[in-house]
């Protein structure tokens, strides 16, 4: 323990000394979940020189599957004779008629799950039941739904189906990028991703757009690590790949969980909350597994539902504004009654603000709604 | 340890695995015997360290890798969750 206290205080140290040197302030972005509350939970923020920050970008699956996904998972939930599976981060996420704990209460039968696995068990043990299974994820997580589907196929499943939101990071970071609404001056790259894809693949991020990537692992000394090596990078204004989280990334990653991967899903344009269509940015069923698609099952389509009135959570998930700024955090969105998935979410970037940075800001919103009771009715 | 059902987060948690059996595993998860799938890396066996999401092992760690990682979690565990 004394030797991490020390590592520890050493990477702060180097971020300190590079962040001297810098020519002007810079702003990198994380781009897990994970690593915001990390971050946060560690007492990175409060540490950081005055000119480096670190938002947060869109790395929290639950915060940037779009509204009309999540209608769409409430509509079939409440289908008589469907048994929806879900991870249980999305169980509270709010669509334009409540969320799937809400239809679960009305008499939806809604199961929460652990592992892609159990959907497929479930699916066989019940075959009276249509499963279907909400596949939301990254690239850390898809390769289970991958698994999933061809576990279905082995045992010859016909009421087993998925409905596929999974993500792929890089179109997004490219769209991000590209839409210019967003400066950074380099990224923390996810970790757990990366163990799957390999850092290798973050190679065109540095080469097209001249930034620094560094892949990061999620302890204190690993995060500041990572931030300390940005701010020596963006010092000396070198874009490079670095990967300081060896133990568990490779420069190729997980080849099986790729192939798997590949063998059952393809790349399509997909929506995310805050960014719009991104080409590419999604996965959909290879048509040797279209029977195992929920949507051409059900013959349902995305709603095109909009956003909470007020909730500028896709604002949030693309640095465009701070918790902070949105007028609903901490006055009627909380993590007990969330309007927003990144409230909803435990790595969400509302709810690691609600519980760690809730300072100033948040107390005078807090007292300003009691004081005007009106403007909180508006809301 | 609370196991969480809360994966479609990339948080992954390592852990050791004490026997394995086809494409599964028996898993010792800071104390919890948790059964996970090896399909992703079929090539762990016995006494392996490994990272677990979402009840798949997605990688393989060495025991060195590991002190750190669970020094930080016994820490959270002694101070009640926080750094």
């Amino acid at each position: 323990m004394t030797q991490r206290l020390a590592d520890s205080h050493a990477a702060i140290g180097r971020l300190l000394e590079a962040a001297k040197a810098l020519p002007k302030p810079v702003a990198f972005m994380e781009i897990c979940g994970t690593h915001t509350v990390a971050a946060f939970r560690c007492g990175l923020h409060s540490l950081m020189p005055a000119n480096v920050k670190l938002v947060s970008g869109p790395g929290c699956p639950v915060c940037v599957t779009s509204q009309g996904d999540i209608d769409m998972l409430i509509e079939l939930a409440q289908r008589p004779g469907v048994t929806l599976c879900t991870y249980g981060d999305m169980l509270r996420v709010t669509g334009a008629k409540g969320s799937l704990e809400e239809a679960r209460g009305g008499g939806a039968d809604v199961r929460v799950i652990y592992c892609s696995l159990d959907a497929v068990k479930l699916a066989a043990a019940e075959p009276k039941r249509n499963v279907v299974f909400a596949a939301v994820g990254f690239e850390t997580t898809t390769p289970a739904t991958a698994v999933a589907v061809m576990e279905a196929e082995r045992l010859g499943l016909t009421n087993f189906t998925a409905l596929v939101s999974h993500k792929r990071i890089l179109p997004a970071m490219r769209a991000l990028l590209d839409s210019m609404q967003v400066n950074v001056d380099g990224f923390m790259c996810p970790g757990h991703v990366s163990a799957i894809t390999g850092y290798a693949t973050f190679a065109t991020i540095v080469r097209r757009y001249k930034l620094p990537c560094v892949v990061a692992g999620f302890e204190d000394v690993q995060i500041a690590s990572a931030l300390a090596k940005l701010v020596e990078l963006a010092r000396d204004r070198k874009a490079a790949l670095e990967n300081l989280y060896p133990q568990v990334v490779s420069r190729w990653g997980n080849r099986r969980a790729q192939n798997l991967m590949r063998r059952v899903f393809r790349p399509v344009d997909a929506r995310w909350r805050g960014l719009g269509m991104i080409p590419d940015s999604g996965l959909a069923f290879r048509s040797r597994f279209s029977r195992f698609d929920t949507q051409s099952r059900y013959k349902i389509t995305p709603i095109d539902s909009p956003e909470p009135p007020g909730c500028r959570c896709g604002d949030v998930i693309t640095a465009r504004c701070t918790p902070a700024e949105c007028k609903l955090f901490a006055v009627v969105c909380t993590p007990v009654r969330p309007i927003g998935p990144c409230m909803v979410s435990s790595e969400g970037t509302c709810q690691a603000w609600f519980k760690y940075k809730r300072l100033g800001k948040s107390i005078a919103a807090s007292e300003d709604a009691v004081a005007k009771p009106s403007q909180e009715a508006r809301l | 340890m609370r196991r969480k059902a809360r994966c479609s987060m990339c948080l992954a948690v390592p852990a050791q695995v004490k026997s394995c059996d086809g494409n599964d595993a028996v898993v010792d998860l800071h104390g919890n015997r948790v059964r996970v799938s090896t399909v992703l890396v079929p090539e762990v066996k016995e006494g392996d360290w490994v990272l677990v999401h979402a009840g798949f092992v997605i990688q393989q760690l060495s025991a060195e890798d590991l002190k750190e990682t669970w020094a930080v979690l016994d820490d959270l565990e002694r101070k009640g969750g926080g750094l």
